[in-house]
C-alpha cells in the first residue's frame, strides 16, 4: 500500500473517531459548553489538557529546533514544564475554588471592573488568535504534504473538522475528543522514536538510550558533536546563545504557560480543589513523557541527517527528497556546481531545510516502514486540532460570555448565549483559515508572541489577584495595559518592522521579552496602587480570602 | 479572617516558597546559570548540566507537583478546610 493511501486511511479513521465522540458528548447547557458540566475526572481532564497544550509547536517545531540548535534550544523544552509547576501551585487550585467559566470572569470580578474584564477579553483574544495562527499553519503543512491536496483545501478541511466538534460539543465535546487525541498523538510521537532508537542505538528504551554508545563504541552525543564539527556546524552540546537570553526565554515560557487562558480554564472542569491539584500533576506527568522523548528524537534525527544527507549526488536523491522539494520547505542550490549535496554550516551550505518539517521528514529519511509516516501525519493533525479546539473555546467564551452576556445583554437566555458562542467559533476559525493559508513566519515565533503576552498580562494580574488582596482595580488595569503595550510594541518592532537582532535591549530577544513585560506590569500596578488606588471593596477582599482555602467549593 | 484560616494561609505560603526555591534552582541554576560548572561532571554519555537542561529539570518538576498535591491535602486536613 502506498504511503499516501495509508495516510488517508489513518487520518480518516482518527477523524471519524473525533466525529463520533463529539456526537456522543454534545453540549446541552452553557455549563456543558464552557466547563463540561464541571464533572470531568482528574485523569481524563489531564489527558485532555495535555493534548490541548501539546500543539504542532511541541510535535514539530521543538524537535526540529533542538536538532538544529542543540543545547541552545533546551529552554523551549524546559520552559513549559516549569510553567506547569507555577500554574499548579500558584494559580489552578485558587481559580478552581473561584469556580467560574473564564479568565476575564476572574479578572472582572476580582478587580470589580468591567474595564478590567474587557481588557482581559482583549488579551485573551489576542493570545489565542496568535496561537491559533501557528496551529493552522501546521494543519496546512501536514495536509498539503501527505494528502497531496493544496494547502488551502488542507486548512479548510482541518478547520471544518474542528468547527464540527467544537460547535457541537463545546468544552464537553472538546474534552472527550482531546482524550482520544492525546492517545493518538502520544502513540504517534513515541513509536517512530522507538524505531529510530533501535536503529541508531540498538536499544528501544528511548529516554536513556541517547546517553549510550553507538555500534562504533563512541557515545552518541560525542559522535554527534564530532559530526557537527566535521561539517562546520555548532557542536550539539555547546552553547552559543547568550546566557541572559536563555534565562529570559526560559522564564517567559514558564510564566506564559502559567498564564495561558486555554490551559488555566481546564482546571475549572474538575469537581474539587484537590482534584485540580491532582489533575495538574497528572497533566505534567503525561506531557513529560513526550517532552523527555524529544531530545533523544532530536539527537537521532540530527545524526541521521548529517550522515545521510551529505555528499550524495543530486541525481541519486531518494523519492521523499523530491516530494519535499516541491514545497518551500526544502531546497537545494548547487553552489559549487559539483552536482553533490553539501549540507554544512556557513555560506557553503547547499541544502535549505525548514526545521518545522524535521519530524515529518525523519521517518522517510531513516527509511522507516511507511505506516509510521502515516502515523506521524495523523499524530501531528491530532496535536494541531486539539490545541485549535481549546483555543476556539477561549475566544468564544470570552466574547459571548464576558463581553456580550456580562456587559451588554445580561438578561440574555442560556440558549441565546450558546448560539452566540457557536457563531464566535465560526468567525475565529475564519481568522484561523486566513492565517493558515498566509502563515506569519515560523510556528515557534508566532507561538512565542502569544507566550510573551500571557506572561506580561494574565500571569501577574491573576497572581496579584490571589496573593495580594489589597491590589485595587486602578493598579491592575494600568499594569495589564503597560505589559501588553510594551510587549506588542517590542515584538512587532523587532520581528515585523525590521528592527535588527543586535538592537535587542540587553541581548534579550523577542521570545524572552515577556519577563520584562511582567516586571513592568508588577511595577506599574504597585506604583498606581500606592498613589492612586483605593482599597478594594470589603466583599472583594472577602472573596480573595475565600478562594484561598478549598472548603466550600461550589458545584459546576 | 479567623486565626485558623490565617495560620493555614501562612503554612501554605511556606510550602509555596520552598517549592519555588527548588523550582528556581532546578529550572535556572542547574541548566542555565551554572551549566558549565555542572558540565565538567560526566555520567554515561551525558554532561550533567546538559542533561539537566533536557531531562533532569523536567523530572524534578513532575515530582514537585505530586509532592505539592500530597502536602496540601495533609495541610487541608490538619486545618479542617478540605473540600
Amino acid at each position: 500500500m502506498t504511503t499516501q493511501l495509508l495516510t488517508i486511511i489513518f487520518v480518516g479513521i482518527t477523524f471519524l473517531i473525533y466525529g463520533v465522540i463529539a456526537w456522543l458528548s454534545r453540549a446541552k447547557s452553557t455549563d456543558d459548553f464552557y466547563v463540561a458540566g464541571g464533572g470531568v475526572s482528574p485523569l481524563a481532564n489531564a489527558m485532555a489538557t495535555a493534548a490541548d497544550f501539546m500543539s504542532v509547536a511541541t510535535m514539530l517545531s521543538v524537535p526540529g529546533l533542538i536538532a538544529y540548535l542543540g543545547f541552545d534550544a533546551a529552554v523551549y523544552l524546559l520552559g513549559p514544564p516549569g510553567g506547569f509547576l507555577l500554574l499548579g501551585i500558584l494559580i489552578a487550585p485558587y481559580l478552581r475554588k473561584f469556580g467560574k467559566f473564564t479568565i476575564p470572569d476572574f479578572i472582572g470580578d476580582r478587580y470589580y471592573s468591567n474595564t478590567a474584564r474587557t481588557l482581559a477579553v482583549v488579551c485573551a483574544v489576542f493570545i489565542t488568535l496568535t496561537y491559533l495562527a501557528g496551529q493552522m499553519k501546521g494543519v496546512g503543512v501536514v495536509f498539503s504534504h501527505f494528502l497531496h491536496v493544496s494547502k488551502e483545501w488542507g486548512v479548510i478541511i482541518g478547520a471544518g473538522i474542528v468547527f464540527f466538534y467544537a460547535v457541537l460539543g463545546g468544552m464537553k465535546g472538546i474534552t472527550y475528543t482531546q482524550v482520544a487525541q492525546f492517545c493518538i498523538l502520544g502513540f504517534a510521537f513515541l513509536v517512530p522514536i522507538i524505531y529510530l532508537s533501535m536503529m541508531v542505538m540498538d536499544s528501544g528504551f528511548i529516554f536513556t538510550s541517547w546517553g549510550g554508545k553507538t555500534a562504533d563504541g563512541v557515545y552518541l552525543l560525542d559522535k554527534l558533536d564530532g559530526l557537527s564539527r566535521e561539517f562546520g556546524f555548532k557542536e550539539f552540546t555547546a552553547q552559543r546563545r547568550p546566557t541572559i537570553d536563555m534565562f529570559f526565554i526560559g522564564l517567559t515560557l514558564m510564566l506564559g504557560t502559567a498564564g495561558m487562558p486555554h490551559i488555566i480554564i481546564r482546571y475549572f472542569t474538575v469537581p474539587k480543589v484537590s482534584d485540580a491539584r491532582k489533575s495538574v500533576a497528572y497533566t505534567l506527568l503525561l506531557i513529560a513523557i513526550v517532552f523527555l522523548a524529544t531530545p533523544p528524537l532530536a539527537a537521532f534525527s540530527r545524526t541521521l541527517m548529517l550522515e545521510s544527507l551529505n555528499n550524495i549526488p543530486y541525481t541519486d536523491v531518494p523519492d521523499w527528497f523530491k516530494v519535499w522539494e516541491k514545497t518551500d520547505f526544502l531546497s537545494f542550490t548547487d553552489k559549487n556546481g559539483d552536482g553533490i549535496i553539501q549540507f554544512v554550516g556557513g555560506a557553503a551550505n547547499e541544502l535549505k531545510l525548514d526545521f518545522d518539517i524535521t519530524f515529518l521528514a525523519i521517518p522517510e529519511i531513516a527509511n522507516l516502514p511507511n505506516w509510521i509516516v502515516a502515523l506521524v501525519a495523523a499524530g501531528a493533525l491530532a496535536a494541531a486540532l486539539s490545541t485549535a479546539a481549546g483555543l476556539l473555546l477561549v475566544i468564544s467564551s470570552s466574547i459571548a460570555h464576558d463581553l456580550i452576556k456580562k456587559q451588554l445583554y445580561p438578561e440574555m437566555s442560556d440558549k441565546r448565549e450558546l448560539g452566540i458562542s457557536r457563531i464566535c467559533i465560526g468567525v475565529a476559525l475564519l481568522f484561523g483559515i486566513y492565517f493558515g493559508i498566509n502563515p506569519p513566519g515560523f510556528i515557534i515565533q508566532t507561538v512565542a508572541l502569544a507566550f510573551s503576552i500571557a506572561a506580561s498580562t494574565f500571569f501577574p494580574a491573576i497572581l496579584m489577584g490571589i496573593f495580594f488582596k489589597k491590589v485595587a482595580r486602578e493598579g491592575a488595569i494600568a499594569g495589564m495595559l503597560a505589559g501588553l503595550v510594551f510587549v506588542v510594541v517590542y515584538i512587532v518592532y523587532h520581528e515585523f518592522l525590521g528592527g535588527k537582532a543586535d538592537g535587542y535591549w540587553m541581548n534579550i530577544s523577542s521570545q524572552g521579552i515577556g519577563v520584562v513585560g511582567m516586571l513592568l506590569n508588577f511595577t506599574t500596578t504597585f506604583l498606581v496602587n500606592k498613589y492612586y488606588g483605593n482599597e478594594p471593596p470589603l466583599e472583594v477582599q472577602q472573596m480573595v480570602e475565600w478562594i484561598r482555602y478549598p472548603k466550600g467549593v461550589g458545584g459546576g | 479572617m479567623d486565626n485558623n484560616l490565617q495560620s493555614y494561609w501562612k503554612a501554605n505560603l511556606r510550602i509555596l516558597i520552598i517549592l519555588l526555591v527548588i523550582w528556581f534552582v532546578v529550572g535556572f541554576v542547574c541548566p542555565i546559570l551554572m551549566v558549565d560548572q555542572l558540565n565538567s561532571i560526566q555520567f554515561g554519555g551525558f554532561k550533567l548540566g546538559f542533561w539537566f537542561a533536557f531531562q533532569g529539570s523536567i523530572i524534578v518538576f513532575v515530582i514537585l507537583l505530586f509532592v505539592y498535591a500530597r502536602l496540601m491535602n495533609q495541610l487541608d486536613k490538619k486545618y479542617g478546610v478540605e473540600d
